[in-house]
């Protein structure tokens, strides 16, 4: 009975996620144009550039654009990460947010519905964005397809847990631009989407020792080697850990409790 | 077991224990007292009017009984329920209408009743039979299928309104839910809740600062910087401040305890 309703709970946030998605249509084609610029232009622009040797994953030289792929399928979860924690403080402005708070199960399973209900959406995103790319021929071999689905929810979860908690942390809509340039950008650059970590630490080695405990480079990594069906341990446990950090802090400052609601007359509410 | 095992969402909880009890609620923003020493209690299908100015407490206390603040001293509990012991019980017997309009404006009135019903876990047949039965007790069969953005304040309202009865509670919590609206809705509002009270056994507090919602013979819970001034019918209020009407009584009292 119990059980029931916590799967009615998650079903129907999810599905509100999906009707708002579906009736924000631009929103999907933006968070697609992003990603495909760095495929279609940037990427192709570098790969006189860039050559990437032989490195795990990889079995043979590749180019530069099947490089980036994984980390621009990062890129999306990561926007997508922080476009939920744009909407649950639009959500809070906009007093939304109250009613899925006030509902009588626990508030740590209500966050965890949350997220899981913007993994879904980045799924959707990265399974376009992966056709697309299919389309022009930067491909992975097709096991990855599937393979890569258990490690996005891993990666997007644990993406969409940062903007959990910085939902948390940000009083008005209007901070946001601070997020971008204080946390989506440095993510970005500082991490192996664009560039091996190798590359990496021969041109600046305290970027290298940023970029080895940036989340954002297991995620990638994991996502990496999954859609050559492959697993890094290391990157999954890194990833997992992220998690459970981040979920963690983002449930504490949401509990009434314990969290910084109703202590300064703001809060996550 | 709990009243939640046994019936999914809301559901009555035992007659014998109050609907709302509240005892020496205090809160703070920083160095500012929001609520100081509340205490109230609320019968089941009895109605209640929270009256007080702006920036009296009453959104505060809302938020304490909701939960969405955790009080910082005293205690809540409904129909028995301590609020922080056992929230789940406590808070699926509780339906609230907000001051700020919560729903979700790009979705219809039967999505907006669709993701209620799913985060109180009701089931999908269940939750088609009760929503169809509260939009046409909010008048709204024809708008089911309508954007909320295309409403207007008052169907809103009235959207609000039932989705907070969708599951059932036995105490309903307005916090200013006629708020921007105009005579005639904000008339149409309060006799559906009146009527829920009356009618269907509900415990209501409605939280206003409009004098005028004030019948001469409701309980009213005058509440002014964090405080109850005065509790009990409004006439009786009346009389004993020795004025002729609630309205005198309020300003009376309020400009006594320092407007």
């Amino acid at each position: 009975m119990k059980a029931a309703r916590y799967r009615r709970c998650l079903q129907g946030v999810i599905w509100r996620e999906a009707m708002r998605f579906a009736q924000q249509r631009e929103r999907f084609f933006a968070a697609l144009v992003r990603p495909l610029i760095w495929l279609f232009i940037f990427a192709a622009g570098f790969r006189s550039v860039l050559g990437v040797s032989i490195i795990p994953p990889y079995n043979t030289y590749i180019t530069y654009e099947v490089y980036v792929l994984p980390g621009l399928v990062g890129m999306i979860q990561l926007f997508n990460g922080m476009q939920s924690s744009l909407s649950m403080v639009y959500d809070r402005e906009m007093g939304s947010m109250r009613v899925l708070l006030v509902s009588p199960l626990p508030r740590w399973y209500l966050l965890i519905c949350k997220l899981m209900a913007g993994v879904f959406v980045s799924l959707m995103q990265v399974y376009a964005f992966l056709a697309i790319a299919y389309a022009f021929e930067i491909d992975v071999p097709p096991v990855g397809y599937i393979a890569v689905a258990p490690a996005l929810l891993l990666t997007g979860m644990m993406l969409g847990a940062i903007g959990l908690l910085l939902s948390s942390l940000i009083r008005q809509l209007e901070n946001f631009a601070g997020v971008m340039n204080f946390v989506i950008f440095p993510m970005f650059f500082a991490s192996s989407a664009l560039y091996p970590l190798w590359r990496l630490k021969e041109a600046n080695d305290t970027l290298y020792q940023i970029a080895s405990i940036n989340p954002f480079t297991h995620a990638v990594e994991l996502i990496r080697f999954a859609l050559y069906g492959a697993f890094d341990p290391g990157a999954a446990a890194a990833v997992l850990a992220f998690l459970v950090l981040f979920l963690g802090a983002a449930i504490i400052a949401y509990d009434p409790a314990r969290g910084l609601t109703g202590r300064l007359g703001g809060g996550p509410v | 077991m709990s009243a939640v095992d046994l019936e999914p969402a809301g559901g009555r909880a035992p007659e014998l224990a109050p609907a709302l009890a509240i005892a020496d609620l205090r809160h703070r923003y920083g160095d500012r007292v929001a609520l100081d020493g509340v205490g109230l209690t609320l019968g089941a299908g009895e109605l209640a009017i929270l009256l007080g100015p702006n920036g009296a407490g009453k959104t505060t206390l809302f938020s304490l009984i909701t939960r969405l603040y955790d009080r910082q001293s005293g205690a809540i509990s409904v129909f028995g329920s301590d609020l922080r012991q056992d929230p789940t019980t406590a808070l699926s017997n509780i339906g609230v209408v907000f001051q700020q309009r919560t729903l979700d404006l790009d979705l219809t009135v039967l999505q907006n009743l669709r993701y209620a019903a799913a985060l109180h876990g009701l089931a999908r047949g269940e939750a088609r039979a009760r929503i169809t039965a509260e939009i046409e007790r909010a008048g709204l069969a024809g708008k089911a299928n309508e954007k909320v953005r295309r409403l207007s304040g008052g169907e809103t309202r009235r959207v609000e309104i039932a989705r907070a009865m969708l599951h059932h509670p036995a105490l309903l919590l307005c916090d200013e839910a006629t708020v921007g609206l105009d005579i005639p809705g904000r008339q149409a509002i309060l006799d559906r809740v009146r009527a829920l009270s009356a009618e269907d056994g509900v415990a209501v507090l409605w939280a206003t600062h409009l004098i005028d919602e004030v019948r001469p013979a409701d309980r009213v819970i005058l509440l002014h910087r964090g405080r109850i001034l005065a509790d009990g019918p409004a006439d009786e209020i009346a009389r004993e401040a020795d004025v002729a009407s609630m309205g005198e009584a309020f300003t009376k009292l309020t400009r006594a305890a320092g407007a």
